[in-house]
């Protein structure tokens, strides 16, 4: 039982990295722009929200845990939705290719987040040695009128904090003339752009916008999934990249992105917490690669069955000229 | 409502036939300016003269025949992944998945390495290697081929996907054979009889791979320029609809071109492990099968243009690792000034593409 909540446990913190990673690209992708930048997003948002931690940690003589968050969170918006900017303005005014772009986002992104992190491990004396205690500590902190709920208490805030804007964007999505509208733009932007919607506006807006979620679940993995460090192994890579298996495994809905990134929470860890089994560390790479498949899976099963609503957007990853219609 | 119509500020207007030159001059202008900000940014972090820090880029990449050799090693390696995505571009198949086909091909390879290493001579050995990383990478680059062309399955995903199944595979077999024990680490196969290995050619150790590449690219080139093959793949495309109507097999085109796709990504394995590194690790493809894509798109995907945009690449690579190395930075300062610079290149094809007209400007002829 111990064994099973602990499990649980990691699968929570593991999902909510994605959780977040995933929410910004549906967002993005209900635009009609299939980001493949996600990795570099996460990276933009988590080195950003560290070096603002840490230059204010450095610099405070008491850090104020409080000030460091904000500090944190505002860094890391601001750099991730720079990021979703450049790839909005390539993409869509320039009319460059999106998956062309978004792979270039993620080489740009990986390599100024490793660069940084790297100098600032140097800066604070050597490998790993960075530290952004205070900061992180806070991000670790979970709300005191949020304990005594099972396995869900004892989270970091940005936990509930990711399923709160899941229900929200679910709900935007769903339910608002915006919503609609971002929807349409998605599935057919020349019908959109004939009803009088702004096209290129919502484009812009839904793809920064869904960088700076995406840029929160970097931010939530450099604070709380490794504990406010740094480390130049390309763990944000992996886990932005499952990020973007996780959009088709939710079919593109915000509140089936929540349970499916505690599966894939479970999924990942399942290997250490097998009952009765101990594997050697040839099997565990093996059993790593469950979640992947399961995204293969559906993927599959999605096309085989094409049922409405579980579709990707009829014009994901196309670009949309009005000249060209 | 009775808003006057003015002209827009700004209208975008479609070149057609910009003269070769024309294009190329835009190119260079988008990497100057590339390069200026780069120099801008480098100056910023290690307030070093950018000028000096490019001669250390040139130094890094050609400094000694060495080096030489080494940049031309893997230039060839990322010439031949971009090769090999080539036909499936063509036929707008977005195979992500390079990185994952060249690891299989690698894994085959060293596999074939290590329990046939002693048993049969190296050339058989070679062969043999040969064909059985090509085949993995093909049978990699065909299972989303083969459900593209069935049920439509998105492509894009689902190579993606195919990488990291790849990646935890490798790391799966490192695990088996590490060497020495407990390193996590294969280690230098066959280092002692060398058997398996590309041998060296006129005294020259990477110019096998150097031939082997050339050879695929010359290959590739004319098999999508000059056979049915090639054109039918063009024609698929360009419009699946069309090739459906003069009567091109699509299904059967899909599979044909990612098993080739597949396969020549599968061989860029082959020369990493059995003509470079000699070992294996989930790092062998280290992320150029997401480069390789960039050098292909680049080149419009002719395979001569790739040799200029492999070498490009490869060369902003090693010169980044010597500043990274002569100024205490860390050799990630390469993937940031890749970046830069591919943004502006991908910026830069707008303006061939299209051009501006501003407000009150009459339109030239």
């Amino acid at each position: 039982m111990t064994q099973l909540l602990a499990l649980l446990q990691a699968a929570l913190v593991f999902g909510t990295v994605i959780l977040f990673g995933s929410m910004g690209e549906i967002i993005t992708e209900k635009s009609g722009n299939l980001n493949l930048g996600v990795p570099g997003i996460m990276y933009l948002g988590g080195i950003a929200g560290l070096a603002g931690a840490f230059l204010y940690e450095s610099s405070a003589a008491v850090p104020v845990p409080l000030a460091g968050l904000l500090i944190a969170l505002l860094c890391a918006l601001a750099a991730s939705m720079l990021g979703g900017l450049i790839y909005s303005f390539l993409t869509i005014t320039l009319r460059a290719n999106q998956n062309v772009t978004g792979l270039t986002l993620t080489i740009f992104g990986s390599g100024v987040a490793n660069l940084f992190g790297g100098a600032m491990n140097k800066m604070a004396g050597g490998v790993g040695q960075i530290s952004v205690a205070a900061t992180s500590g806070a991000f670790r902190a979970t709300p005191p009128f949020l304990s005594g709920l099972g396995v869900f208490s004892g989270l970091g805030f940005m936990a509930y904090l990711a399923i709160i804007l899941a229900i929200l964007s679910s709900r935007f999505l769903n339910r608002t003339r915006r919503g609609l509208n971002l929807r349409a733009v998605g599935e057919n932007p020349a019908t959109a752009d004939a009803a009088g919607v702004s096209v290129t506006g919502y484009k812009y807006l839904a793809t920064c916008a869904g960088a700076a979620i995406t840029g929160l679940g970097g931010l939530y993995y450099i604070m709380d999934y490794i504990k406010g460090t740094w480390a130049n192994d390309g763990g944000i890579e992996k886990l932005g990249w499952l990020a973007v298996a996780l959009v088709i495994f939710a079919r593109w809905k915000p509140l089936h992105a929540v349970w499916g990134s505690y599966l894939f929470g479970v999924l990942f860890w399942l290997y250490l917490y097998i009952p009765g089994v101990s594997l050697d560390r040839s099997s565990q790479e093996i059993f790593k690669m469950l979640p992947y498949i399961v995204t293969i899976l559906v993927l599959v099963a999605v096309s085989i069955k094409k049922s409405r609503g579980n579709e990707p957007p009829a014009n994901l990853g196309l670009p949309y000229f009005r000249e060209e219609r | 409502m009775n808003r006057k119509a003015t002209e827009p500020f700004v209208r975008i207007v479609k070149r057609d036939g910009l003269p070769l030159w024309h294009s190329w001059l835009i190119r260079l202008a988008a990497l100057a300016l590339a390069l200026a900000v780069c120099a801008a940014v480098i100056f910023a972090i290690v307030r070093l003269n950018p000028l000096r820090v490019y001669g250390a880029m040139w130094q890094g990449a050609f400094g000694s025949a060495k080096r030489g050799w080494i940049t031309l090693r893997d230039t060839m390696m990322l010439l031949c992944i971009g090769v090999g995505l080539a036909p499936a571009f063509k036929m707008r198949f977005w195979n992500i998945g390079a990185e994952g086909q060249i690891l299989v091909g690698g894994l085959a390879t060293a596999a074939c390495m290590i329990y046939f290493g002693s048993a049969i001579p190296t050339w058989a050995l070679l062969l043999l290697t040969f064909a059985v990383s090509a085949a993995a990478g093909a049978v990699w680059g065909v299972l989303p081929a083969f459900f593209k062309a069935r049920y439509g399955t998105n492509e894009t995903l689902f190579t993606l996907m195919m990488n990291y199944v790849a990646i935890q595979l490798t790391a799966f077999f490192v695990a088996k054979w590490e060497n020495p024990f407990g390193s996590n680490t294969v280690g230098i196969i066959n280092q002692t009889h060398k058997s398996g290995w590309f041998p060296a050619v006129f005294g020259q150790q990477y110019l096998l791979n150097a031939l082997l590449v050339l050879a695929l690219t010359v290959f590739v080139f004319i098999y999508l320029r000059y056979t049915k093959h090639g054109y039918e793949t063009a024609v698929v495309g360009e419009s699946e609809r069309t090739a459906r109507y003069i009567g091109i097999d699509v299904r059967r085109v899909i599979i044909r071109t990612m098993l080739l796709s597949g396969a020549i990504c599968g061989l860029a394995g082959f020369t990493a492990v059995a003509g470079a590194s000699h070992t294996i690790s989930t790092s062998t493809a280290g992320g150029r099968g997401f480069t390789a894509i960039i050098v292909a798109w680049l080149a419009r995907f002719n395979t001569f243009v790739m040799i200029l945009t492999a070498a490009l690449l490869v060369f902003l690579e090693k010169g980044a690792i010597q500043i990274a190395t002569q100024y205490n930075l860390n050799d990630y300062a390469s993937q940031m000034i890749t970046g830069i610079i591919l943004f502006f290149i991908l910026g830069s094809e707008f303006f061939i593409n299209y051009r501006l007209i501003f407000r009150g400007k009459k339109e030239a002829d």
